[in-house]
């Protein structure tokens, strides 16, 4: 590795490449991706960070003052709620001591998407796999109500359309079917390096349920009535069938977050119901398929594990009992705003600039404590701000990737003067101790 | 992990002492403690700082479970998918300890107050994917007061199925095999359903002993010959941890004492074999083989086992063996299940199961499992797990050891289960009881000697001062269930069943010497077909140590072995 240059992960989406190599100008104030890089992650490490002090309603302040105002406005607090929830590891850790110690409940910002996946986790399980087993087995791959790669930008030309494989696979033959995903699918990424193009068999991802729910049946062999469905032509739907059937190692991926509409988990349910018939159908053995959840990214996959073992419990969780409780319905940012259950929002996102919805907010007068990026920007000043390290960029970490079965080192790359998240929440939690005992 | 008093001498006076590891069976005398460890009689003129009146009571080693599912991929997958099973078994914090919650797959803070609560100093998680050892080992690391480690799963890895079909010789393998050790933090290897969780991906639903691999040009057999030799010429103490083929068969009994033979005298262990020990026999085709087991065990001086010991109730079934978990989820209860087929390294089942006593099957193996106990005749090559949480949760360990200690109460618990299952089982004419010096050897001294940890699992002078006492009881499940004083490192952590101070324990290894030219063949392997980069594979020491609250302990490797020509 050239001077000044090195080999980084880089948390900009649930891919969590790690090979990106960015170099660091003589300064070391600003940053080059120099390979491997794509879009989003040359706007996660060429960004410009603003130079951001703690703030009290809008007003500079030191660290030392933030911290002690936060513990005070915490320490009144009969119903915190911790969300945005923006992290990793090791943030996550020192966020669940933080909940436990305050009664808070917890909530991610992509959790309406996770729950998705977690319910059917809950009801029947599924059957899944991983990157690199996708990347050296698949020979066909069923894009559910996605393009992936607005999202997961090098998808394809990391796991789908690489050189080489294990086992002697031309994947240059690999068959792409992209189902649903409604206006604006950009399928070009799944155009084979042969020049082979995908099928595209669209519609509107609200009309999935009935469209999976019939493939479903085709791969179960049932014979139906009509020759329509959703608009998709029945014999496309069967020829789905059959390939799924005759394939080796078919991979089934879906996104959740893109399943906008209610009870959208009964969706979820539907597609890792088809990789579960494939591989125990009526026509026995005769090929093995997995499911591949694909994930939105800002440490939903860390935050969920660390939960769970941390709590026994993923998010939607809570401590306001003193123990830990699970309602994925009730434990809802929305709902615990809108209905003026929460009395503190803590808002964390650490990644991104992600501020609270100021929509969240409008109504209430509930007091607010944002720990995060240093360039967010609010439309209202929250009570307490403190800006901390970016994490990947400032500050190293730990973070799973969207298969939950790999966890990669994140990298401090650049000198901040800020604190990390974790840092904070230690403080915040010694502020409250003392607090208590009269100091 | 100091005792919080430098330089402080505990004096533990008058107790009872099991101590197999020194042939101590019950005989008073005092310990003393000095900066965490046992120390010798001290000069009449050193103060004594603390002194514990222990007389009638009994002193143990800290127990050490050498098999128990506590941190990684799939427990935590268990504990996601189980929130039914949490609910009511909920931990409110209190001013020592953090809140949780769990009964089958309990959360990671939780579990490490039970142990320690039960008189538990350490516990090895035996099935770490090495793509997965990072989550291991952080889960492992928010498991407090106890020590841990964990044996790193080959033998569905491509990179060693590919080295044996390209007939590598063994000192690559044994190369490959330390790597893994060192990359993974791990302290011993274990294999999981010989290449069978690689053959599942390959679409083969069953792998025999002998059968042909239907991609690389390999056997089960040959995996276990190589991977137990590998093993024993590197020096690592603990045998190949074997999880063998056709796992809850009926009529495996067959391919379990074959497997004895595969190593061809290496050392073995092979675990859970309560789950290895059907036959095929009577009405329903499935039949105790404990007789046949136990009197192999009994004569292949080579092979231990742990029993994997099935307890009623509802429980989850966690396991590398994707293939045997796809077949198992046709009895989940509840009826789901999460497989996974993970990196080209290895894959998982989860599958919730609920053991009933009226069920024939369930019956018959909770019996299978006490006449394995009760037949094996060496307790230093027997040991005492349920396969947490498969078999059943570790809490139930002090129930399990009332069981094996209490002639009457076994046979009044056997006379209530489904009577067909009593008419095949013979353990009503078994009458041996164990004893607590057994018992002492089979979850202390002998458990610690089997996972190669020099310093634990006795009470001789530097020993680490892992201690359990326990009020003597005849009835020994409250006896195990609430000991009177824990100490970990020599600090009191549990008093009267409950914790009083947390702590947190070690991460024991093994780093056996290896030729790192290996790491070139692997580096291209990685950047080929891998998804992330080899150097972010290993884990480095800093992190299990996490700011100081771990600690790495390499234990020796000693009679390293000679390369062979």
């Amino acid at each position: 590795m050239a001077p000044n240059q090195m080999k980084v992960t880089c948390p900009a989406c649930s891919l969590l490449c790690d090979d990106i190599v960015v170099k660091l100008d003589e300064h070391q104030q600003s940053m080059k991706v120099i390979a491997n890089g794509c879009a989003k992650s040359i706007q996660f490490f060429e960004q410009t960070v603003t130079d951001s002090k703690p703030t009290i309603n809008g007003n500079p302040v030191d660290l030392n003052t933030a911290i002690n105002k936060a513990a005070e406005i915490l320490k009144l607090a009969n119903q915190p709620l911790i969300a945005g929830l923006g992290t990793e590891v090791q943030g996550m850790r020192a966020i669940m001591h933080l909940a436990d110690k305050t009664g808070a409940t917890l909530d991610h910002m992509h959790s309406d998407a996770t729950m998705r996946n977690t319910l059917v986790l809950q009801n029947s399980g599924w059957q899944t796999t991983t990157l690199t087993e996708v990347k050296n087995r698949v020979d066909l791959l069923l894009v559910i109500g996605t393009d992936i790669v607005s999202s997961l930008p090098q998808f394809f030309e990391r796991i789908i359309w690489n050189e080489s494989t294990l086992f002697e696979q031309d994947t240059s033959t690999r068959e792409v079917i992209y189902l649903g995903g409604g206006k604006g699918l950009d399928t070009s990424a799944g155009n084979s390096p042969n020049g082979t193009q995908p099928s595209v068999i669209n519609c509107e991802n609200a009309q999935l349920p009935e469209v999976i729910a019939t493939l479903n049946a085709l791969i179960n062999g049932k014979n139906l009535t009509t020759d329509k469905i959703a608009g998709i032509n029945l014999v496309d739907l069967q020829s789905i069938a059959d390939r799924l059937k005759c394939a080796k190692y078919s991979v089934i991926t879906w996104a959740s977050s893109a399943f906008k509409f209610g009870h959208s988990e009964l969706l979820v349910q539907a597609i890792t119901e088809c990789v579960r018939t494939l591989n125990t159908g009526s026509f026995k053995f005769s090929t093995r398929s997995a499911g591949l959840p694909l994930t939105s990214g800002d440490g939903d996959s860390s935050v969920s594990n660390v939960a769970t073992w941390m709590s026994g419990y993923p998010l939607r969780s809570s401590f306001k009992r003193g123990y830990p409780e699970y309602n994925p319905y009730e434990f809802t940012t929305e709902k615990l705003l809108s209905n003026n259950e929460a009395d503190l929002l803590i808002w964390i996102s650490s990644f991104k600039p992600v501020a609270p919805s100021p929509n969240s907010l409008a109504n209430h007068k509930l007091p607010v404590i944002v720990i995060g990026h240093p360039n967010m920007q609010f439309e209202q000043q929250p009570d307490v701000f403190i800006p901390v390290r970016i994490l990947g960029l400032q500050e190293k970490g730990l973070m799973f990737r969207m298969d939950s079965s790999v966890t990669l080192p994140l990298t401090q790359i650049m000198n901040s003067n800020l604190p990390s998240l974790s840092d904070v929440c230690t403080q915040i939690e010694l502020a409250l101790n003392n607090h208590e005992s009269g100091k | 992990m100091k005792a919080a008093n430098s330089m402080s001498l505990i004096k533990l006076a008058n107790g009872k002492i099991y101590d197999p590891a020194h042939q101590v069976d019950g005989i008073v005398k005092d310990i003393f403690i000095r900066d965490g460890r046992i120390v010798n009689r001290p000069h009449n003129d050193e103060p004594i700082t603390q002194t514990y009146d222990l007389t009638g009571k009994v002193v143990m080693a800290g127990a050490i479970d050498m098999h128990t599912h506590i941190g990684g991929g799939k427990v935590n997958i268990a504990r996601m998918m189980l929130p039914e099973d949490h609910r009511g078994n909920e931990q409110a914090h209190t001013d020592v300890c953090g809140s949780g919650c769990g009964h089958a797959a309990p959360s990671t803070l939780t579990t490490g107050y039970r142990y320690a609560e039960m008189g538990y100093t350490a516990g090895f998680e035996p099935a770490i994917l090495p793509i997965n050892a990072r989550q291991s080992h952080l889960e492992m690391g928010d498991t407090p007061i106890i020590d841990k480690g964990g044996y790193a799963m080959l033998g569905s890895d491509d990179f060693l199925l590919r080295m044996l079909t390209a007939k590598q010789d063994q000192n690559a393998i044994n190369d490959y095999v330390a790597w893994t050790l060192h990359a993974t933090q791990a302290i011993g290897i274990k294999v999981v359903n010989p290449g069978g969780i690689s053959a599942f991906k390959f679409n083969q639903r069953k792998l025999d002993l002998d059968e042909h691999h239907a991609y690389y040009d390999v056997t089960p057999r040959d995996i276990l010959k190589t991977l137990s030799r590998a093993v024993h010429e590197l020096g690592v103490p603990h045998p190949l941890h074997v999880h063998a083929n056709n796992l809850g068969v009926p009529g495996n009994f067959e391919t379990t004492l074959s497997t004895m033979g595969a190593s061809e005298g290496f050392p073995l262990h092979l675990t859970h074999i309560q789950f290895h020990s059907y036959g095929n026999e009577g009405d329903r085709k499935f039949s105790s083989a404990a007789a046949q087991i136990s009197e192999a065990l009994n004569n292949n001086k080579n092979i231990s086992a742990d029993v994997g010991q099935i307890l009623f109730g509802q429980t989850v079934t966690a396991s590398g063996d994707s293939m045997m978990q796809h077949l198992n989820a046709n009895h989940a209860n509840p009826k789901k299940s999460v497989i996974m087929d993970i990196e080209c390294d290895a894959g998982c089942g989860v599958v919730p199961f609920k053991y009933r006593d009226q069920n024939y099957v369930n019956a018959l193996q909770w019996a299978i499992g006490l006449e394995i106990f009760l037949l094996s005749n060496d307790p230093w090559r027997i040991f005492l797990t349920t396969d947490h949480p498969n078999g059943a949760p570790f809490t139930s360990y002090p129930h399990l050891i009332k069981l094996l200690m209490d002639k009457s109460f076994r046979d009044e618990t056997f006379a209530k289960l489904n009577l067909d299952a009593q008419a095949m089982s013979t353990l009503s004419s078994i009458d041996r009881e164990y004893s607590l010096y057994e018992i002492a050897i089979m979850t202390r001294a002998g458990a610690a000697k089997l996972v190669g940890l020099r310093d634990r699992g006795h009470l001789g002078a530097d020993a680490a001062a892992d201690i359990t006492v326990y009020t003597d009881n005849a009835d020994r499940e409250k006896m195990f269930a609430k000991p009177d004083f824990v100490f970990k490192d020599g600090e009191l952590v549990v008093k009267d069943g409950a914790v009083i101070k947390v702590t947190w324990g070690a991460t024991h290894t093994v780093k056996p010497e290896f030729d790192r030219g290996i790491e070139k063949d692997l580096l291209q392997y990685f950047d080929k077909y891998h998804t992330i980069q080899l150097d972010n594979f290993k884990i480095g020491n800093d992190e299990i140590e996490n700011n100081g609250r771990g600690k790495i302990i390499v234990q020796p490797c000693e009679g390293r072995r000679e390369k062979s020509v």
